[in-house]
């Protein structure tokens, strides 16, 4: 069901929200430069990218604390421009959650609703419907400094779902919460996304958030969004190095092209090695290309495997990184290039395969890497 | 001595914390015992002007003679002369009606500051403690000046064509509430902006955010949240205010005392020590109320920002 959903990929379908070539600027710096963007209804996006990228700026722009000095910002085709945040179709969830101190947690969820002059009844109803969705029943009558952060961030969640927006915008939502708890309310978070079908915007510089609950994530940089993509083209597809820098760990080989065609690339590499990757390349032969190589993506091994001439070199083992679950090696090559391998625990490790110092072999397959021609 | 050390820090503690204790016996509970037992003696043309007087020479037999000669005589004569009611009434009336105006006039301009750029912020507030540089005494002697006859005020109203001959602005109960609301403003509007300039911003995106315009969040959300700063400001305007002599004394007329000037003639004019003493005991106990009620506010505001 949920790989079905790319309305991304049909040209018929309407945008929800869509940003044309939107520019903000405070003072000199553009927050966001020249920006498009389509986002679909029923779509789980996340903005993507470290802090100052303008992220934030440009979910401010959809519930309308920002206005664009350039360009335009389409909500179902119109301007929203001149709409005031408190008469647009939005709600936001904000990082410091902004709970109002001095109304109860009910009177947090009944807030917008009040505004709205909704009857008092259907507001009791839809108060109740919402501290059954975010699990809090029972704690309506609690001040929010009687509450955890945990359940501080859920109410904040059902106050800004209370009005049945069109579109929910979440600024760094998990932020404050601990890693655990942090984890385990993305998965909550995706499943109420799907359960009450509404679009959801968030904005998170942790990719791993990203990647578990949006739909396709727009990755910023400078103001400028550098790819927007599912989570795993983003991972395994990263349009630049910047990207396959900024999503998880990667080796990074610079390299001239030795022969390209639209099935497969060969580069020459880390001191005249070939590097075969089964990716097309445009590259023009003995231009510098990147390979960009995931660490769990590259076996590791004492012994050399049989065939050394593609797709394999050696080195010493430099740092070995325990985490539990997996192991990453740090392996200096001949020429003095750092690679990262990362093996899975799969066994108990009470004496390590591979020890530091140790001449170790590093392969991979050509379907491993990936050509970055910038 | 293992331990000895931190005993001894203890045993600092104990005296940082005995410091606060030691001021208020001496500064504060003694003279009010010393008043209290004033408040039970009988006056006398003598010096001081009141028996009984304690004479510690005589041993037990004098101190049980002493006590034998203490009486609540006066408190009785406080609840019977209507004069005194009329004078704490009147005292409480001024105290209310003057903390209303200082609200209706304060919150507008704590309100201002707190609105203000980061820069201009601290120089509002050193403007609105400006005041304070000059002598109390003599900014109340200039208000007799603006107010009199052939005042200021007057003078600009004529000139204004406001009013067609000069009005009686001093001695009435207008001056003396001018008076209150020109020199405790600084006390209402300090504690108001303390308040609301700590108020979270995020808190009126949330409210816009959730379809509520500007001017009706701050109904909403930001007078309920500045009320502990209200409830401050009030009763730092309102406990000194029923108290106040200077400002009656000076701008009010003569029809009606405020409880303070009855002290005063007690004391001066009529020297009888015990009843402006019984009249001081019974207006502590009235403040004692709303100074319980402030205590209780502060610990709960520091209990919540905790």
């Amino acid at each position: 069901m949920r790989r079905a959903f790319a309305p991304w990929t049909d040209a018929e379908a309407k945008p929800l929200v869509r940003f044309e070539a939107v520019t903000r600027r405070f003072g000199d710096v553009a927050a966001v430069d020249r920006l498009s963007l389509d986002i679909y209804p029923g779509e789980f996006f996340a903005l993507l990218g470290p802090s100052g990228c303008g992220k934030t700026t440009l979910l401010r722009m959809l519930a309308g604390f920002e206005r664009p000095d350039e360009g335009r910002v389409l909500l179902n085709g119109e301007d929203i421009a001149a709409v005031p945040p408190y008469r647009r179709p939005v709600n936001m969830m904000f990082q410091s959650y902004a709970l109002f101190p001095h109304l109860t947690v009910e009177g947090n969820i009944a807030f917008g609703l009040k505004q709205e002059g909704m009857p008092r009844g259907e507001i009791a109803a839809r108060v109740a419907e919402m501290l059954t969705l975010v699990q809090l029943k029972g704690l309506g009558g609690r001040k929010p400094h009687q509450l955890s952060g945990g359940q501080r961030q859920r109410v904040a969640l059902a106050r800004a779902l209370a009005k049945h927006p069109k579109m929910l915008l979440l600024d760094e939502p998990l932020a404050a919460l601990d890693k655990k708890l942090r984890a385990e309310t993305q998965f909550e978070l995706m499943d109420l996304q799907a359960r009450i079908d509404t679009t959801f915007v968030i904005v998170t510089h942790d990719q791993e958030e990203a990647m578990t609950v949006a739909h396709r994530i727009g990755v910023m940089h400078q103001g400028q969004l550098v790819q927007v993509a599912t989570p795993s083209e983003i991972y395994e597809q990263p349009s630049s190095r910047w990207v396959a820098e900024f999503i998880g760990d990667v080796n990074l080989i610079e390299g001239r092209v030795v022969s390209a065609n639209a099935q497969e690339t060969v580069v020459a590499a880390l001191d005249d090695k070939r590097i075969r990757v089964s990716q097309g390349s445009s590259a023009a032969v003995g231009a510098t290309v990147w390979i960009a190589l995931r660490p769990e993506k590259v076996r590791i091994g004492t012994e050399a495997p049989a065939d050394t001439a593609e797709n394999c070199v050696s080195g010493k083992v430099v740092d070995i990184g325990y985490l539990g679950d997996v192991s990453t090696y740090k392996v200096r090559l001949a020429d003095g290039t750092m690679m990262k391998a990362t093996v899975a625990n799969a066994t108990r490790l009470i004496e390590r395969p591979i020890g530091w110092d140790d001449e170790v072999w590093l392969s991979f397959a050509p379907g491993s890497g990936v050509v970055l021609a910038k | 001595m293992i331990g000895g050390g931190s005993e001894h820090r203890s045993w600092g503690d104990r005296l940082v914390v005995l410091v606060p204790y030691l001021w208020l016996a001496l500064f504060f509970l003694l003279p009010f015992l010393i008043v209290f037992r004033i408040s039970l003696s009988q006056t006398a043309i003598a010096q001081p002007p009141y028996t009984p007087l304690l004479d510690l020479a005589g041993g037990f037999g004098a101190l049980r003679e002493f006590v034998a000669g203490l009486s609540f005589d006066n408190y009785v004569t406080l609840a019977s002369d209507t004069l005194y009611l009329a004078s704490y009434l009147k005292s409480l009336e001024f105290a209310a009606i003057a903390t209303a105006l200082l609200l209706l006039i304060g919150y507008p301009i704590a309100y201002g500051i707190s609105r203000a750029s980061a820069k201009a912020q601290p120089i509002l507030v050193m403007l609105i403690v400006l005041p304070f540089w000059t002598s109390f005494l003599i900014r109340v002697y200039a208000w007799i000046n603006i107010l009199q006859r052939d005042g200021l005020l007057n003078d600009a109203l004529l000139a204004l064509g406001l009013a067609d001959a000069p009005l009686t602005w001093l001695a009435t109960d207008t001056a003396v509430y001018i008076g209150l609301v020109y020199s405790y403003l600084p006390f209402m509007v300090l504690p108001l902006y303390a308040t609301l300039q700590k108020m979270d911003d995020t808190l009126l995106e949330a409210a816009a955010d959730l379809g509520c315009p500007r001017w009706r969040a701050f109904w909403q959300v930001t007078l309920p949240l500045s009320l502990p700063g209200v409830g401050a400001g009030a009763l730092l305007c309102f406990i000194p205010i029923v108290g106040e002599f200077v400002i009656p004394d000076l701008l009010g007329g003569s029809q009606a005392l405020m409880i303070g000037q009855t002290l005063w003639t007690e004391f001066f004019s009529n020297r009888d020590w015990p009843v402006a003493s019984a009249v001081a005991v019974v207006l502590l106990t009235l403040l004692l109320v709303p100074i319980v009620v402030y205590q209780h506010m502060q610990t709960r505001e520091i209990e919540r920002s905790r």
